[in-house]
């Protein structure tokens, strides 16, 4: 909760700071799925913390004293907003007079992401692509005391998914609310994606609030419903999918003659070949992001769902005791 | 006039919270909230020097004079997604470590180690 709250202020601070892409990331991100995944993990680690046994203060003292010499650094530093620092003087001005002419893309962050600095995006995404691969790879491996007891409680399994079906049923205003909103996530995530040569979007937000809408609906329709919508396998392919279109945009444009990632070549005229690469390279991201979330988000949650069941078999006379204290509390 | 140093400030205090946070709690999922408070404070620093005062934001767009830095923005705008996404790779190897363990305090879990070191030399 306090990460969302967090992630929102934080949004609106770039806004104000004119960071408009930013922003729209930051509240995708920060104010959507990076509170719902701690919440997810904190769900399955459990939420008290140990007491201390020892006492904080050194750390205080090397806090304060990294802290009091950064801040004697920071006395050298441009005062805010000046317009002569140093920062402003060497690359960005080139990208702000010269980019509408190399690349026709109004949005000059764009046109920076996707055509000048092409080559350090399609590195992120690979990172974004490989943490992917990395929590499926941790969390999708089957819980090993369980792994045995699966084919018994098969049965005991469905009824379990019944129940929570049940519960999600329970939510009436919450679901057809969100089944109103869905589609317009979506339509809004796909204006994203294809305005972001003009305003404020591109491929990693829109991946982001895509991926969002599709976190919504699993948390509302239950996990089961989500995985028979969206195929894991599928998106599994469509993250990797997302990744070789960008690269293979890079190849291409070897194949034409150019530099790796170069897109004057892919058409006859350049400007219109920047755009199409950016268009390619753009979809590219949206795949994998969107792909890459999905996935983190269906293995915290598949996990989740796993360890109850695995508790729950482990301790059903637990469970028959808990019923019926919660039947003796409905008599009284 | 120090005062125009006060986005600074801001960060090294952020920055400041997040470095105690991880140092000072045993407590992995209070670390990697740490991190990534340490995080958002890198972030405000990068978006906060790209800035210009009377600046708009950086859309090419007739009768606007100043734009903010683009670079800042893009190199951020990219670092966001890949945080969220090794935060989540780091949440991941927490629940593994929990459901190994039983335990993510860090101390707990170095003295499990050193049962089965003790137990594997002897």
């Amino acid at each position: 909760m306090l990460t969302g709250i967090y992630g929102l202020l934080s949004a609106s601070f770039f806004v104000v700071l004119d960071a408009v892409d930013v922003a729209f990331t930051e509240a995708a991100v920060g104010a959507g799925i990076s509170g719902l995944l701690m919440l997810a993990a904190i769900t399955m680690t459990g939420r008290s913390e140990a007491p201390k046994r020892h006492k904080p203060l050194l750390a205080l003292l090397v806090v304060f004293i990294t802290g009091g010499m950064l801040i004697y650094g920071t006395l050298d530093m441009p005062y805010f907003g000046s317009f002569d620092a140093p920062v402003h003087q060497h690359v960005a001005p080139r990208y702000i007079n010269d980019s509408m002419q190399e690349v026709g893309v109004p949005n000059i962050v764009t046109s920076v992401l996707g055509s000048y600095r092409a080559f350090d995006t399609l590195g992120e995404v690979a990172v974004i692509f490989t943490a992917g691969i990395g929590v499926l790879s941790l969390l999708s491996l089957p819980l090993r005391r369980r792994s045995s007891k699966l084919d018994e409680s098969s049965s005991e399994n469905s009824s379990n998914s019944s129940q929570k079906d049940q519960m999600h049923e329970q939510h009436m205003v919450l679901r057809i609310v969100s089944k109103v909103l869905i589609p317009f996530i979506l339509l809004f995530a796909l204006y994203v994606q294809f305005h972001g040569d003009f305003g404020p979007g591109g491929g990693f937000q829109a991946g982001v609030i895509f991926a969002a809408a599709i976190i919504l609906y699993a948390m509302l329709f239950g996990l089961d419903t989500a995985r028979r919508v969206f195929n894991q396998s599928i998106i599994q392919l469509i993250a990797a999918i997302g990744l070789l279109l960008y690269a293979s945009v890079g190849v291409v444009s070897l194949f034409n003659g150019g530099n790796f990632l170069d897109y004057n070549v892919l058409a006859a005229d350049p400007i219109a070949g920047q755009h199409i690469g950016i268009l390619l390279i753009e979809l590219g991201v949206g795949f994998t992001v969107t792909a890459v979330m999905i996935i983190i988000f269906f293995n915290f949650a598949g996990r989740r769902e796993a360890q109850q069941q695995a508790t729950e078999r482990n301790s059903p006379e637990l469970n028959v005791t808990q019923a019926n204290s919660t039947e003796q509390k409905g008599g009284e | 006039m120090l005062l125009g140093l006060y986005n600074y400030w801001i960060v090294v205090l952020l920055m400041m919270i997040g470095f105690y946070i991880v140092i000072a709690h045993g407590n992995l999922i209070k670390k990697l909230v740490g991190l990534t408070i340490f995080q958002t404070s890198v972030f405000i620093f990068y978006i906060s020097m790209g800035n210009v005062d009377s600046g708009s934001a950086p859309i090419l767009a007739e009768g606007v004079a100043r734009y903010s830095n683009p670079l800042p923005h893009v190199l951020i705008l990219t670092a966001i997604v890949v945080g969220i996404a090794t935060t989540a790779l780091g949440l991941a190897l927490v629940v593994r470590i929990k459901e190994s363990y039983g335990s993510i305090e860090e101390d707990e879990i170095q003295i499990q180690d050193q049962l089965t070191e003790d137990k594997t030399s002897c």
